[in-house]
């Protein structure tokens, strides 16, 4: 079991899902209507470190966040 | 030094403590900036969100950088809500030399804008609107998107 969080002005409560790797998660995020314009934008994090491939695998009890676009200051 | 504070900065407090506190580190400059919410398209301020285990790496990672040559960077930001001509943001560079923390400030800033998980509201009529028009896709977004 792996729990997705969705931060910043993404107004969405995190998921429990059971998925193998981020391919997965993509596929099933984007049966979600909401989610398809923060797709296209958002940095994905896997116990908090930025990825940059879908391939890494997932283990049981890590922690996935959606980041969309920034702007401090 | 990165330190985060629920709503807006004792600006003159904070960069006297800064200042204070590397006052014989042997730093030959001190270079800050400072960011202050101005008055633009009806805004009564701004307001923030911050996620704070990649908000510290990413500093650490640049504190690191800044190390390499002889210098540190501290830096204080705003949660929570902000109102115009308060401020949320200070950079500052320390380094023996003026020349690297005038340009390190310029990178780190550009960088902080680009990168740092943090998401900027504008509060208009007691509502929190999300700045969209503002923001800037961390590197590497769009990986889930259908088109990948």
């Amino acid at each position: 079991m792996v729990r997705v969080e969705f931060l910043g002005p993404i107004q969405k409560p995190s998921l429990e899902l059971e998925i193998q790797n981020l391919n997965e998660l993509a596929a099933v995020l984007q049966e979600d209507a909401e989610l398809s314009e923060w797709l296209k934008n958002c940095a994905v994090a896997v116990n908090d470190t930025l990825v940059s491939s879908l391939e890494a695998p997932l283990k049981d009890g890590d922690k996935i966040s959606l980041l969309p676009p920034v702007c401090g200051g | 030094m990165l330190e985060l504070y629920d709503g807006s900065l004792d600006v003159p407090k904070i960069l006297k403590e800064w200042y204070e506190a590397e006052a014989t580190s042997n730093y030959g400059a001190y270079i800050p900036f400072v960011g202050t919410v101005r008055s633009e398209d009806g805004i009564d301020g701004l307001s923030f969100d911050i996620y704070e285990p990649i908000l510290n790496s990413w500093f650490d990672a640049w504190q690191e950088k800044a190390k390499a040559k002889g210098a540190i960077i501290k830096m204080a930001h705003s949660r929570g809500d902000v109102m115009l001509h308060e401020s949320s943001y200070i950079a500052a560079v320390f380094s023996p030399k003026r020349r690297v923390a005038l340009e390190f400030i310029d990178e780190f800033v550009e960088d902080f804008k680009a990168s740092a998980p943090i998401w900027k509201y504008d509060l208009l009529d007691g509502k929190r609107v999300y700045a969209a028009d503002r923001s800037t896709p961390i590197k590497g977004s769009g990986l889930l998107a259908k088109e990948n």
